[in-house]
């Protein structure tokens, strides 16, 4: 503030008008897949970014029963201006970020119509009647915006099949309105603790599902 | 538990965690607990807390909700600030020593946490725990973001001392679990210990009790008027005066979402705290045609509003179809009783399947199961009783097999009841440390009646569905019973492996085919935790 009233006045106009000018930023994530699959830490690491980034954020998970096995998903909202509500609306979704393809599907009703769909092509299957993939692939083509990675493949090059959340999360990163390395910084922050091998591995996997 | 750092003095915290750290920071000395989803991490935050451990705060888990309420509402006898955490159907279960802490009043500070589950995403119903306030003559807090919820602990923990009286905290799943950022007050003293300066305050003879319900009658109305709770009921004036608002808890969120962009001009008023607000509530009424009210759960403040005769106000909400008469409220089903469109752009595809929870690979309960199918075979069976944990999910295919799960422990007792009326075999299962909340007393009843029932205790020596926390059963349950009463040869402890199966099968015959109490503690470490722990032990 004081390095503000020092500034002459023409000065401190044109400071104010660059930030109102500034495009208002919110990013409204819906993330999804198995109880297990490691959505999770996709939130963690995105809320470590958007703490460093000064940004405000609510995120909601599922906790208890639904983590046997079954459908989990997680609203995580961004944005520079506080968050009201702890869900996203119906049809206000920016990005649905999806670790399982089928999954990506059951929550379709929150992405908007400009949305991206970002989605493993690996299906999970622990149910007796999961679809053909094809036919799951199929209707995830039917998205305007949609990209499809093999992620699962990905990760394993990387060093651990366990990393394909971070695949999937590069794969996703251009459409969240931070920069990439704000999240390259939370991986090492989240997994620090676990040893630089671990660190690395994520961060391959990360930088591959980007460039995918 | 729980990813947290600090950013400028905020810290990021689910709803749970944000009461567990104000109770930290508030000087709370005793933290105490069942696990129940949604309510579990608030007790995790405490036990995983550095400066928890550094103070010595007490932080282990109860046997259930009762006996976790009694030994709270000690320590607030000793003069200490206390917290006690639970599920909405958990206070059913405290209900008794809560209703009457109310009466006896508190010494040291005294916080009651239900979590309700509207939605029932992991419950057996939507009860909502508000009635428990009004019923007892209890404040209620019903935080609508996590920063309330923090701060609100402070002033809770002050209301219950400056009224000498129990404070109810309501919240539902939708807070519990979700994360935001929490600014830090300047933390308060632990209280030191210091006995209640009246001996009888808690001896409730019929005598004193008469004269101490008179006196929290008279609280219950001094509370209405009280800063630290009316400072949470916020009424704000609109000059568009057609329509109305009440918004209790985080349905205030749900509406100002829908007003983001657009500037809301009706008057509202939120209400986190109750008794009712009544001056506010007619100061809306007294301006409006109409009222919506929205909030989570039952229709606790409308049904009020609206009393038992019609008035002249129109009252829109639950009971009229504005809005749902049961389930979560979201953004949208709150946009659509404002009158604004929310309709979903894209439709889930038909091709999604459901995809239920389902028994972990290698789970031990699932090879109890396949045993207790099979050993059921020759008898004329529908199946066994059951109770609350991840077994439940035997209810659901390829298994089939249980045909019941109504609350803790209800298992043993409903079979003894079936097998009095001519049921046979009469078999419940149940887990361990669902056994030691509730079934040990059921197990009492069967011994002295000699009822002829098979119990099973899947024993996965912990609280497995809440996330694996420690079970009071574990090492304990073959002496339990037999201290109850079973006699030693039907106290059978098996393996569940596939490799026994076949032995699990004739044990499991042996006791149907006896015509008297027999318990089977059927043994294997549940997975997760197993896994949990190597990986401990290797790092």
């Amino acid at each position: 503030m004081n390095a503000f009233r020092q500034l002459q006045n023409a000065e401190r106009l044109k400071l104010l008008k660059k930030i109102l000018k500034k495009t208002i930023m919110k990013s409204d994530i819906i993330l999804s897949g198995v109880g297990g699959q490691g959505i999770l830490s996709i939130a963690a690491i995105i809320g470590l970014a958007a703490i460093e980034n000064n940004l405000f954020l609510k995120q909601s998970e599922v906790h208890g029963m639904s983590q046997r096995g079954g459908d989990v998903q997680s609203h995580l909202r961004l944005s520079d201006k506080p968050v009201s509500s702890d869900l996203i609306p119906y049809g206000k979704a920016d990005l649905i970020i999806s670790v399982e393809p089928m999954e990506s599907l059951r929550y379709l009703p929150w992405l908007s119509k400009t949305g991206w769909l970002v989605t493993n092509s690996t299906p999970f299957i622990n149910i007796p009647d999961y679809p053909p993939i094809e036919e799951i692939l199929n209707e995830i083509r039917k998205i305007k915006n949609h990209k499809i990675v093999d992620a699962d493949a990905l990760a394993k090059d990387a060093g651990s099949s366990r990393a394909g959340n971070m695949v999937i999360l590069g794969t996703a990163s251009p459409y969240i309105d931070m920069p990439f390395s704000s999240l390259e910084d939370s991986v090492r922050k989240l997994f620090g603790k676990k040893g630089d091998e671990i660190v690395k591995i994520n961060l391959k996997a990360l930088k591959a599902g980007r460039n995918a | 538990m729980g990813i947290y750092y600090k950013i400028m003095q905020k810290i990021l915290l689910l709803g749970d965690e944000s009461i567990a750290q104000g109770a930290l920071d508030a000087g709370l000395s005793g933290m105490y607990a069942y696990p129940g989803t949604p309510s579990t991490e608030i007790m995790e935050y405490i036990q995983a807390s550095g400066e928890a451990a550094e103070r010595e705060i007490h932080r282990f888990w109860s046997a259930n909700e009762k006996t976790a309420l009694e030994a709270a509402l000690g320590m607030s006898y000793a003069g200490k600030r206390a917290m006690v955490a639970m599920k909405h159907v958990g206070l059913n279960v405290a209900a008794d020593p809560f209703v009457n802490a109310a009466v006896t009043g508190i010494n040291g500070g005294l916080i009651v946490v239900a979590a309700d589950d509207p939605s029932m995403h992991s419950s057996q119903n939507e009860q909502d725990s508000r009635f428990y306030g009004k019923f007892s003559f209890v404040p209620v807090f019903e935080p609508s973001n996590q920063q309330e919820a923090y701060d609100m602990v402070f002033d809770a923990f002050h209301l219950s001392e400056k009224y000498r009286i129990p404070v109810l905290f309501r919240i539902t799943t939708r807070l519990a679990h979700s994360r935001a950022a929490v600014e830090r007050k300047p933390a308060e003293p632990e209280k030191a210990f210091h006995l209640p300066s009246d001996p009888r305050q808690f001896v409730l003879l019929p005598a004193i009790a008469r004269k101490k319900y008179k006196a929290l009658l008279s609280t219950y109305e001094s509370l209405k008027y009280d800063n630290s709770l009316s400072k949470y009921n916020i009424f704000r004036d609109g000059k568009n005066r057609k329509l109305g608002i009440i918004t209790c808890g985080i349905a205030y969120n749900y509406l100002m979402e829908n007003f983001q962009d657009k500037g809301l001009d009706i008057p509202i008023l939120k209400i986190t705290a109750y008794p009712f607000p009544k001056d506010l509530i007619s100061d809306l009424t007294g301006r409006c045609e109409e009222i919506l009210v929205l909030e989570e759960g039952y229709p606790f403040v409308e049904e009020a509003l609206r009393g038992i005769l019609d008035n002249n106000l129109k009252i829109l909400g639950r009971l009229d179809g504005a809005v749902p008469r049961e389930g979560e409220l979201n953004p949208s089903l709150v946009a659509k009783a404002v009158g604004l469109k929310a309709e979903p752009f894209h439709k889930v595809p038909a091709i999604v399947r459901s995809r239920p929870p389902s028994f972990c690979k290698g789970c031990g309960h699932s090879d109890t199961f396949n045993a207790v199918i099979e050993a059921l075979k020759p008898y004329k069976s529908n199946g066994v009783f059951s109770d609350i944990g991840c077994y439940t999910l035997a209810a659901l295919p390829p298994y089939n097999i249980i045909t019941s799960c109504v609350d803790m422990g209800a298992s043993v007792t409903m079979a003894i009841g079936a097998a009095d009326a001519g049921l046979y075999p009469s078999v419940a299962v149940i887990g361990d440390s669902t056994f030691t909340h509730s079934g040990m007393t059921g197990l009492l009843d069967a011994v002295i009646k000699e009822s002829p029932v098979t119990i099973i205790i899947s024993d996965n020596l912990t609280t497995g569905m809440t996330g694996g926390q420690k079970s009071h059963a574990t090492g304990r349950l073959k002496r339990i019973c037999e201290g109850i009463g079973v006699a030693p040869e039907h106290v059978r402890v098996i393996v569940p492996l596939r490799k026994n199966h076949g032995e699990n099968v004739r044990i499991m015959q042996e006791e149907f085919n006896y015509r008297g109490v027999s318990v089977i503690i059927s043994e294997r470490e549940c997975i997760q935790t197993a896994s949990k722990r190597r990986k401990a032990e290797a790092s």
